[in-house]
């Protein structure tokens, strides 16, 4: 399945600058995996040693933050685009 | 570009300590953890902060602001009344009661200390927008600060808040965009729009200036000892949307205790949410230290953050301190403000209902010493949520201008 995948500013150093890169998988872990072998280091910011989502990450797999969905094993649909957001303060 | 925060030195992330220079970052490149502002204090002492004006920039010195901040521009917010408040207080059956009462400040909330700060930030960084994504009150605080500060303003809401709320961010000129979908949906779009060429030179009061206009909050926990009389109150009550306010009102009281300027003793802090949003009570109650988002629904919409990003914060201080984090019913809500209103003359929104109303739970159920002196947090003015009091409110008697009809009514 192929994907996009939205790189916030932070992290555009991995991806030489790009806002946005193509992925590849079924799942948002298998996005994440090859997002990682694409760009070798990117998966250790967004996962944490144990392999879980950081907590002060939120990732979205089209409109939906997969924590309301199945976490890393959401489903990512062909054409899906997938946001990686910092958590950000209240209003 | 040469920056001025005056006592502020760098930035920190608050999970794995990683410094930065100062800037208009918000993230660590390590983690993801929020950073903060961290400072080298000179020394602060009381007699010069009682010198210093009736707002926040009395705190200056402890503030990531520039010496001369008080000269320029700004809405000057702050050093709002600390209502003694013995009537709610008997009602209650606590024998020391405070109100923190923040409608006071120049658009009515709380907001207006954190923005002040932002503006200074974004006067540092040379940008021309101050920006923000908001549930109504930073709204109004950041147009009406950018309109004092001649800086152009853009925010965005969702397209559904209270029609006051909307109102006071259009007064004030600038652009109010109203977005499709809930706070947490607005804030995921505004950090999007950091990263695109379209937002450059776009200062987001909450987001890429966050670590400075947070610290904007820590001037409530200094004028509440300043107003106590230089000293800690034993128990506070804090109403929690992002759970910035309370991490920043625990930080304030830290560094009044490291500088010297209040005693050392200990303080509980408690939590308060509205049970349509309570994703921080929730986990406080089933002892986790991760926060799982909820999608709100309840008349405090101010609070109404599903997603809170200082969360674990929350936890982590209502857990040190000996504190809770409790929740209150949308009916309890709009009870606590009649109460708070009929007892002391305050009106508050939405948001200090649920404060209120979580104090009056957690005495009755036994968590809060009704014994130890209290603070509790208003954090804005109940003419901007009427419509949660005023469906049922009527006069008491309508009758003919004449005295016999008035003896008929009463």
């Amino acid at each position: 399945m192929s994907v996009s995948v939205r790189i916030p500013t932070i992290l555009r150093t991995y991806t030489g600058g790009n806002a946005e890169v193509s992925g590849e998988g079924a799942t948002l872990r298998d996005v994440l995996a090859k997002l990682d072998s694409d760009y070798p280091g990117i998966g250790a910011r967004i996962l944490d040693e144990s392999g879980k989502i950081r907590r002060f990450v939120n990732v979205y797999v089209g409109e939906e933050d997969v924590r309301f969905a199945e976490g890393l094993d959401t489903p990512a649909p062909d054409g899906v685009q997938i946001s990686i957001i910092p958590a950000v303060a209240g209003g | 570009m040469s920056l001025d925060f005056g006592p502020a030195t760098a930035l920190s992330c608050r999970e794995c300590g990683t410094r930065y220079d100062l800037g208009p970052s918000f993230a660590c490149l390590e983690c993801f953890g929020p950073l903060e502002a961290a400072y080298s204090f000179g020394d602060v002492t009381r007699a010069e902060i009682e010198s210093g004006p009736a707002n926040i920039w009395r705190y200056r010195s402890l503030l990531p602001v520039p010496a001369d901040v008080a000269t320029k521009p700004n809405m000057n917010p702050g050093w709002t009344k600390l209502v003694k408040a013995g009537n709610l207080g008997k009602a209650l059956g606590i024998r020391s009661l405070y109100v923190k009462d923040d409608s006071g400040n120049p658009t009515h909330s709380f907001k207006d200390r954190v923005v002040a700060i932002a503006v200074e930030a974004a006067r540092n960084f040379g940008f021309h927008t101050l920006s923000c994504s908001s549930t109504g009150n930073l709204a109004g605080a950041v147009t009406a600060a950018a309109a004092r500060a001649g800086l152009d303003a853009c925010v965005f809401i969702p397209a559904d808040l209270e029609q006051a709320k909307i109102a006071m961010a259009r007064v004030f000129g600038g652009r109010l965009i109203g977005i499709e979908g809930t706070y947490d949906e607005v804030n995921r779009f505004c950090s999007e729009l950091i990263g695109d060429p379209l937002g450059d030179k776009w200062g987001f009061v909450n987001v890429n200036l966050r670590p400075y206009y947070a610290e904007g909050s820590k001037t409530l926990a200094y004028e509440i000892a300043e107003q106590l009389g230089w000293r800690l109150p034993e128990q506070i009550v804090i109403p929690i949307a992002s759970g910035s306010q309370l991490t920043k009102i625990d930080k304030g009281f830290k560094e009044l205790i490291a500088l010297g300027l209040v005693e050392d003793r200990p303080y509980k802090v408690f939590g308060a949410q509205a049970q349509g949003c309570s994703p921080v009570s929730a986990a406080f109650k089933a002892g986790h230290d991760v926060v799982q988002p909820v999608k709100p629904d309840t008349i405090a919409k101010s609070l109404a953050i599903g997603n809170p990003a200082d969360g674990p914060y929350v936890l982590d201080i209502a857990r040190r301190t000996g504190g809770a984090v409790e929740d209150v019913t949308d009916a309890e809500i709009v009870a606590a403000i009649k109460l708070l209103a009929s007892t002391e003359g305050v009106f508050a929104e939405t948001a200090g209902g649920v404060t209120v109303g979580v104090l009056k739970k957690l005495v009755e159920s036994g968590r809060l010493d009704p014994e130890a002196e209290t603070v509790v947090l208003n954090t804005g003015d109940g003419l901007k949520t009427l419509d949660a009091v005023s469906g049922d409110a009527a006069p008491t008697a309508v009758i003919r201008p004449s005295l016999d009809a008035f003896r008929a009514a009463v």
